[in-house]
């Protein structure tokens, strides 16, 4: 059987990659992609811990289709402002998008 | 090694090869394809974790719906997309500390934790995960609220995510 520490590590490694392409990239949509493997890490060690514990409690799955719709709703309106800034600003860098800085 | 065991490490590789190749390659409509294998990799996973429910919604919602929205809107921001000069901060290097700090922090976090190295029990005979899954979520001892308030959050942000994206011209 596989150990739980493997999930762990792997998800651990997973939202590591993912923090750092949302540290890294320029591109506001390339931020999206880096938030998506966040979530898909978190995702992971939901599972795996429903799986590992008291199968009959049914929270590490269901919370686990909440994250899904939120990341659907997040990935609606991010990527939503990000055309909309687009047609404004013409540009998607983030560096860029500054007009609310002080 | 079990079978399992090597099945998870080709699936393992897979996943991380290609969040690596989502966080640096240059061309975003190839990191929005490596993102679709990473997700459908972990799609794997589910489906090595008994939770085959999952495994479908992450195939069907994920790589079905966001990862399609993700290439449309590399296409619709697509001047941007040859990417004219480096596609990372001046600072990655920082960037690539912080990462390896939290990795490390986390291994460090999770080795010292009694149950680190637990294997998972059979299932109980005759246990029916998703359809015990169904039920959670409708019932009111269980999480129909939460589930309720999901599917607002998801109706609110589509009509939010139609009004900002709107042409008003």
């Amino acid at each position: 059987m596989i150990p739980l520490s493997w999930y762990l590590i792997l998800s651990a490694a997973l939202f590591s990659i993912g923090l750092f392409g949302v540290l890294s990239r320029k591109n506001a949509v390339a931020i999206l992609l880096g938030v998506e493997l966040m979530l898909n890490a978190v995702n992971i060690n939901l599972v795996s811990f429903w799986r590992y514990g008291d199968v009959s409690m049914m929270a590490g799955q269901v919370f686990a289709i909440i994250v899904f719709a939120v990341a659907a709703a997040e990935v609606a309106v991010g990527l939503a402002l990000v055309i909309s800034v687009y047609r404004r600003l013409d540009t998607v860098i983030a560096d860029e998008i500054d007009m609310m800085k002080w | 090694m079990t079978l399992p065991q090597i099945f998870f490490l080709i699936t393992a590789f897979v996943i991380l090869g290609s969040a690596l190749m989502v966080v640096t390659t240059r061309n975003l409509i190839h990191a929005a394809l490596w993102l679709i294998v990473t997700l459908f990799g972990v799609a794997v996973l589910y489906a090595l974790l008994n939770a085959g429910f999952l495994a479908v919604v992450q195939v069907v919602v994920y790589i079905g719906a966001i990862a399609i929205l993700f290439i449309f809107a590399v296409m619709l921001t697509r001047k941007e997309m040859r990417d004219r000069g480096p596609q990372l901060n001046r600072g990655w290097w920082l960037s690539g500390v912080i990462a390896a700090l939290t990795f490390g922090g986390l291994f460090w976090l999770l080795q010292a934790w009694s149950g680190f190295s637990k294997t998972a029990a059979d299932f109980p005979s005759g246990f029916d995960a998703v359809g015990q899954l169904g039920n959670a979520l409708v019932s009111p001892q269980a999480f129909v609220l939460p589930f309720e308030v999901a599917s607002v959050l998801l109706l609110a942000a589509l009509v939010g995510a139609v009004y900002v994206a709107f042409n008003r011209k």
